[in-house]
């Protein structure tokens, strides 16, 4: 049935995923193009965006966005659905990256490790993450508000300190050094030789793909069905329950909802992407697992990723993910490229902007070692994200789902303004 | 004082079973304490001081918090941004010789360090200085929040927190920034037990912020922020300048956090006498004191600053031997095991005010 933006007309087509077909068709198109994005396609080469997305430098990047999207689309269902604002969600993460490291990593001297194959350390990661959100979820359930985030925010000091210790490190590995992540090769079980080998350049279906595009494909679907089930929980009965506590949890509780059980589900949920995601980071981005990773920033990123993103929604983390990992890159590329850059007035501004090894003058110095007062581009990448949260809060609090609704609605009604 | 008794009673005037818990569990650790007292009374008074001491600058830090939550009803995690950004300041005021305070010979024993009169006028303008960043700071980034959810404000001190650590961590990214005080590492000692200087200093400021807190809220900006924090709108309609109030709490908040940045060099926290890209944890550390003692009550974070001081240093000093599986540097942790529990007992701190659900 061709449908309509909010004209609905029964109950089904309302809570259907896509309602109407433009999007069924974009978001099909969208799906299609990732997938042909790293393959060597002449129709990939020819969009601008797509050319260099796919490149085997970008690709890490885009892997980062697809587990720093798990990782938000949980955060999103306790913070952003449920309204349990948690900065504990790093140490959720945490959990599942140690669990995964035990059950698929080597075991030596000092390190336990079972070696199993991914099948089961990467649910076994979200399984354990899961659990440890039903052990501290009756404590948070009796604390609101801020009083919660930094009980959350206690949870992480503790994680870190805990993977630090003496038996802590067996799990963790050294503090400071940590220890090889597992590996995402596809096996049936322990044997030599992996199904599918994911560490090495391959031919697949008469395409060249590289280590790199093999995860980028592993990550694309682990995202594709974590964000369908997101948006399945959100839309069904317990996903409008804990809506319900979200916008205020006495009045649901006297429609009949069980504030504590599904405050529970919602903390078990969320700890078990966070767990997958904590896995998949280490295993797939950072090859290691250390304990100093998982701490405060990190889990402040995802309130980042979630707010700039837009929370409440299933595409907020998505987007926000994207959003918050690419910026920093696009900086550091533009930065290069003005290095570059000589004469007109692109030369102008870059020698205002910048400092090479020799130069003083500039804000931004391109080299890694700063003398004196000068930030390098890492720096300015970390103040730029701090400004993209303050400057997101206040000026567009929905996010980058706000800016698009105006968008949406501008041509709309478009040619007229209201 | 009838409030605190009217709190640890219930309705009926019997006494609570948390409250007798509470009671069991304190007698149970003074007549630990008491033994201890007598079986090495040097070590135990040397212990007793730092936890003191320690606790004074969680209570310094805690009061800041307070006094930034009761106005906004936000905390600021960037309390401990503003506390190094203070401390980095006296520190460039204090040690650079290009700076009208120069360092000279201290007629107090003898210690090199800065002179009294040079490092109190510094610490007056570096208090100038925190003040004034508290003031920048809410104008830009918190003034335009007003009325927008508290999550929302929290997360922009946390954004804020991020960007002012690069700025800090890069000046003293090449080499720590020394920041002498007069009295150095000295101190004095009571029999055998040796107490620093530093020690007594961050009691007595703790005692002197505390004091002017208090009377600070039975002033009359002090009663427009209680009213503030109870309603703002209400309040607005009544001709009180929030944003006034906003701009005053978080002013006195970013002086609280550099007199406790300060301090966090110094010995019961640091014994490095510099400004480190670590000395901002104060903050998160002080964090659990915030927490147990209550978000928005002035007594609540000078209690929760000693018990969580004493707590940390009493395990660190007693418990070593008994608690070995918890790791070395297990007493950092001490704080939110504290915390955590009291949180089970009493949701919002022993002194915070519940809120109140309506549906």
């Amino acid at each position: 049935m061709y449908g309509r933006p909010n004209l609905y007309t029964s109950y089904k087509q309302e809570s259907q995923i896509l309602p109407t077909w433009s999007q069924k068709i974009v978001l099909g198109i969208f799906l299609l193009i990732l997938l042909a994005m790293p393959l060597d396609l002449w129709l990939t080469e020819q969009i601008p965006f797509v050319r260099f997305l796919g490149d085997n430098e970008w690709l890490p990047l885009i892997n980062k966005v697809l587990v720093f999207a798990i990782a938000t689309l949980g955060l999103n269902l306790l913070a952003g659905v449920a309204g349990q604002v948690s900065l504990g969600h790093a140490f959720f993460m945490g959990v599942g990256a140690v669990t995964a490291v035990f059950l698929g990593g080597q075991s030596s001297d000092n390190l336990h490790g079972l070696g199993l194959p991914i099948w089961i350390w990467l649910p076994g990661a979200g399984v354990a993450a899961a659990l440890a959100g039903v052990i501290v979820s009756p404590v948070a359930v009796r604390l609101r508000g801020l009083y919660l985030a930094i009980v959350t925010l206690g949870l992480v000091f503790l994680g870190i300190h805990f993977g630090n210790t003496t038996w802590g490190a067996k799990f963790a590995g050294a503090p400071g050094l940590g220890r090889k992540a597992p590996k995402l090769d596809i096996r049936l079980w322990k044997e030599e030789t992996p199904l599918i080998n994911l560490d090495d350049d391959g031919r697949w279906l008469g395409f060249d793909v590289s280590d790199k595009a093999k995860t980028y494909f592993l990550l694309l679907g682990l995202t594709v069905i974590f964000a369908v089930m997101a948006k399945n929980i959100i839309r069904t009965r317990t996903g409008r329950a804990l809506q319900a506590i979200r916008d205020r949890d006495i009045a649901a509780e006297v429609m009949g909802i069980p504030e504590f059980r599904y405050k529970v589900i919602a903390f078990g949920i969320s700890s078990f992407y966070a767990g997958v995601a904590g896995a998949l980071f280490s295993a797939a981005l950072s090859g290691q697992v250390l304990a100093a990773d998982f701490g405060l920033f990190f889990s402040v990123e995802f309130i980042a990723v979630l707010l700039i993103g837009g929370a409440g929604t299933t595409a907020g983390p998505l987007v926000g993910a994207f959003f918050v990992v690419m910026i920093p890159k696009f900086v550091e590329t533009f930065t290069k490229w003005l290095d570059k850059t000589e004469g007109g007035i692109t030369g102008k501004f870059a020698d205002v902007a910048l400092t090479g090894p020799e130069g003083d003058f500039g804000v931004i110095y391109t080299g890694v070692q700063t003398p004196g007062w000068q930030l390098n581009v890492f720096d300015w990448n970390i103040v730029l994200f701090g400004f993209l949260i303050i400057v997101f809060l206040i000026f567009e609090p929905l996010g980058l789902y706000g800016v698009w609704i105006r968008v949406r609605n501008y041509w709309k009604r478009w040619p007229f303004s209201y | 004082m009838t409030s605190l008794t009217l709190r640890l009673l219930n309705a009926r005037g019997s006494v609570s079973p948390v409250v007798a818990f509470m009671v069991g569990l304190g007698s149970v650790l003074g007549v630990f304490m008491l033994l201890q007292l007598f079986n090495d009374p040097e070590i135990f008074i040397q212990t007793l001081a730092k936890s003191l001491g320690l606790g004074s600058v969680y209570a310094i830090i805690a009061l800041g918090f307070v006094l930034i939550f009761k106005a906004t009803q936000t905390v600021n995690f960037a309390q401990g941004g503003l506390a190094v950004a203070g401390a980095l300041f006296l520190s460039f005021l204090v040690a650079d010789d290009h700076i009208p305070f120069t360092t000279i010979s201290n007629p107090f024993n003898d210690i090199p360090g800065p002179s009294w009169i040079g490092w109190g006028a510094s610490v007056i303008v570096a208090m100038c200085f925190a003040a004034l960043l508290g003031l920048v700071i809410e104008r830009l980034t918190i003034r335009p929040m007003i009325g927008q959810p508290l999550f929302s404000v929290a997360v922009i001190t946390l954004g804020l927190e991020i960007v002012i650590r690069v700025f800090n961590n890069d000046a003293v990214k090449i080499e720590f920034r020394s920041l002498e005080v007069p009295w150095g590492v000295d101190g004095f000692r009571i029999g055998d037990a040796f107490i620093n200087w530093s020690t007594m200093a961050a009691m007595i400021t703790a005692a002197i912020a505390f004091v002017a807190v208090y009377f600070f809220y039975r002033s009359r900006t002090g009663i427009a922020m209680r009213a503030v924090a109870f309603d703002q709108e209400a309040a607005m309609a009544q001709g009180i300048d929030v944003g006034r109030v906003f701009a005053i709490a978080w002013a006195a908040g970013a002086v609280l956090a550099m007199i406790g940045g300060v301090f966090a060099t110094q010995p019961p926290v640091r014994q490095t006498l510099s400004v480190e890209p670590e000395t901002a944890t104060i903050a998160f550390r002080a964090l659990p004191a915030v927490i147990l003692g209550g978000l928005d009550s002035a007594t609540g974070a000078l209690l929760g600053g000693l018990i969580i001081g004493l707590a940390e240093i009493f395990a660190g000093q007693y418990a070593a031997g008994e608690v070995g599986w918890l790791g070395a540097g297990y007493p950092l942790i001490v704080p939110y095991i504290v915390m955590i529990i009291g949180l089970i007992i009493r949701p919002y701190g022993l002194f915070g005010t519940p809120e109140i659900r309506r549906v």
